[in-house]
């Protein structure tokens, strides 16, 4: 420069600059005279292939990204914040639309790393034990279902995005007939679940899995082997097991590095060390293989569910121990999912001491002895992790979500920079990631 | 309410303790009644709230039991390293703390660095994950107020292990581990942005989910939740934060 900006005088405490605006004339005429076609491309918030509220800032030169950027908080809703002012059960509730996608997974984690504090983890009956491996294998599965859909729909292969709801439906029919709601279920409980399966569950899930398994090879013919869909996915977004590692990548990512890297496996949770199912892997390290990873989950997760159906025997659903255990049952009634009327008219009409206990923890609720507690399960989209802690009363002290989504999303500029710009929505797509579990 | 697991007695019997614990704050009264009119007698109840304290050895592993374990293995090889790096190991490592089968090391903050970059490169060790950072604030734990807790997860070794490092309200500063853990980028901004925790080293610590010119840090536990009552079939709900709270 032949001007400098910061002029400098000196004085007894050492030379003094005084800066002063740059020369703009100077800067707009040598972007003008630059021959190249580089500028900084703002896609999102609202933007239909950045999957919610994400926004992208890409400076691109020509068709290359040179420099990729993501900007996150839009859809921060404070449901941390917001747990601190609810009691530990009431929490189930606001996790489960956290990530929106998978919120059977926060729930069971959230439950897990309170009854780690409550110390009752060997005292939960294992049919709710089943039914919540059962649920988040079903979710497991509608969330891939929506990223085979979206994704799909982002290349224009509408065909995939129509199917892949088609089957996500079925799914949520499942749940909106056990939980009483398509999404948002606050169905897992601490200490167990809001109430047992329904009469007809069973057999529905059994025609699903038949249904799915006949599904599935669509998605093959549609999708695996097409030349055109190849071609998109194929080398791009490529992250090598250094890159996974170093950003704290988790889930199909990470196994499409090759590492076969899974929580229900490593550290196994809710039983699933009794189950028997494969984690597929890959070594190409890029879109496709991420796809076929995903594509491959859903098998392993019908072969779980059908598992589940056959070891779930009768009992109860919840915990025996009466000061934890939900004292509301919950019954169909011709307004939906409701208080029972018989436990109604029971502590309304026979007991008072019931009616006592029923308002003292549904009001107050239970206490959690002091500490602090990790849950971590393998979510759809990786280690979901949950940071409960108590300070011995009826509310959560604080509850941190690691959320898959929020980490994995870091990797975006090292997926994207140095790649086409129709190649980052490909590359995005591949991170699956939710915006509610990203900013919640 | 905290029945111990069926087993063996030698196996339910916890860790000992060498002190009773962490006081981070005192609770008066019940019920919640916290403005006058409690008549009850239990307005002057006191309980005093402590999280565990430092456990003595053997620490045992992640699934109980008062023999020599994984959590000694891990204590072991880090305080064997430290060691041959010429650290003290009690200097960086304030206390040691089992509880519900997790390890927690409490960290010297100034060491915090030295003691991730050998958790992660220690063969023995290799905590090749840090899973991020989470922040929590005692206001009632004067002189370390503000609290950092990482999880780091082994996949060599299938270990998790947490590390918690402490600052006062006055001086919110910690050392940023981006450099070791590049993961921990996006976790320290979280942190910074809701507790005010300054991670030192970090590449660009700014705001991530609040707008950029917001102030002050919202999950601290003086700052308010907000809210405006609403009414529901003729009756007045109040605020989340202005219900009555039993803790």
């Amino acid at each position: 420069m032949s001007t400098p900006e910061a002029s400098s005088r000196e004085t007894t405490e050492g030379p003094v600059y005084t800066v002063t605006g740059g020369d703009w004339d100077e800067i707009t005429e040598a972007a003008r005279q630059a021959d190249d076609e580089r500028i900084v491309v703002n896609m999102g918030p609202q933007h239909p292939s950045t999957h919610g509220v994400l926004r992208l800032i890409l400076e691109i030169d020509g068709e290359t990204v040179s420099e990729a950027r993501a900007g996150i908080g839009y859809l921060h809703t404070g449901i941390e914040k917001n747990l601190e002012y609810r009691n530990w059960t009431q929490a189930t509730t606001f996790v489960t639309r956290m990530d929106y996608l998978m919120g059977l997974h926060n729930e069971t984690a959230y439950c897990l790393g309170v009854e780690r504090l409550l110390g009752i983890e060997e005292q939960i009956p294992d049919r709710a034990t089943v039914i919540r491996v059962l649920l988040m294998e079903l979710n497991r599965i509608s969330s891939h279902l929506v990223y085979i859909a979206t994704g799909g729909m982002e290349l224009g292969a509408s065909t995939i995005a129509i199917f892949g709801f088609r089957d996500r439906e079925m799914v949520l029919d499942i749940f909106e007939l056990v939980t009483g709601l398509r999404m948002n279920h606050a169905y897992v409980r601490p200490g167990g679940l809001a109430q047992d399966l329904p009469p007809g569950a069973v057999d529905q899930v059994r025609e699903f899995i038949k249904k799915m398994r006949r599904n599935l090879p669509e998605y093959d013919k549609l999708a695996t082997g097409n030349p055109a869909f190849k071609a998109r996915l194929q080398d791009v977004g490529y992250l090598d097991l250094t890159g996974c590692m170093a950003l704290g990548i988790t889930g199909p990512i990470l196994r499409a590095a090759g590492l076969p890297h899974d929580l229900r496996k490593a550290q196994p949770y809710c039983g699933y060390e009794n189950y028997e199912f494969d984690v597929p892997t890959g070594d190409t390290c890029d879109a496709y293989g991420r796809f076929l990873i995903r594509l491959e989950e859903m098998k392993q997760s019908l072969r779980i569910v059908e598992q589940c159906l056959d070891r779930l025997q009768p009992g109860p659903v919840m915990v025996a121990d009466k000061k934890i255990a939900w004292p509301a049952q919950l019954a169909l009634g011709p307004d939906g999912l409701g208080n029972s009327l018989d436990h109604i008219k029971k502590i309304m009409g026979t007991s008072m001491e019931a009616l006592i206990h029923h308002f003292k923890l549904v009001t107050e609720g239970f206490r959690v002895p002091p500490g602090q507690a990790y849950a971590a399960i393998e979510s759809p989209r990786g280690e979901l992790g949950v940071h409960v802690v108590s300070d011995g009363g009826t509310r959560p002290y604080r509850v941190h979500f690691r959320d898959p989504s929020f980490s994995n999303l870091q990797s975006m500029a090292a997926m994207c920079e140095g790649g086409q710009v129709a190649d980052v929505i490909v590359a995005v797509a591949s991170i699956d990631p939710v915006m509610g579990g990203v900013d919640r | 309410m905290s029945e111990e697991p069926a087993g063996p007695a030698e196996e339910r019997v916890p860790a000992q303790r060498e002190d009773t614990g962490e006081v981070i704050g005192v609770r008066r009264g019940m019920f919640g009644a916290k403005d006058g009119g409690d008549t009850s007698g239990y307005g002057r109840l006191v309980r005093t709230v402590q999280l565990p304290g430092a456990s003595t050895r053997p620490y045992g592993g992640p699934r109980g039991g008062a023999a020599y374990g994984d959590f000694d293995e891990v204590a072991d090889e880090l305080e064997g390293a430290l060691e041959e790096q010429g650290l003290v190991p009690e200097n960086a490592i304030e206390k040691t703390v089992v509880h519900r089968g997790e390890l927690t090391f409490h960290i010297a903050r100034e060491h915090l660095l030295r003691v991730a970059r050998t958790l992660r490169d220690d063969p023995a060790l290799r905590f090749e994950m840090c899973t991020g950072v989470s922040g929590v604030h005692y206001p009632g734990d004067k002189g370390r107020e503000l609290h950092a807790v990482y999880h780091l997860r082994s996949i060599t070794h299938n270990r998790l292990i947490r590390l918690e490092v402490s600052a006062p309200d006055s001086d919110p500063h910690v050392p940023s581990i981006v450099e070791v853990y590049p993961a921990n980028d996006w976790h320290e901004r979280e942190t910074y942005d809701f507790f005010g925790l300054v991670f030192d080293g970090h590449p660009a610590l700014t705001r991530i989910m609040m707008p950029d010119d917001w102030q002050g840090f919202p999950q601290r536990k003086d700052y308010p939740l907000g809210g405006i009552p609403v009414e529901y079939k003729g009756a007045q709900i109040p605020a989340p934060d202005q219900r009555r709270s039993y803790s």
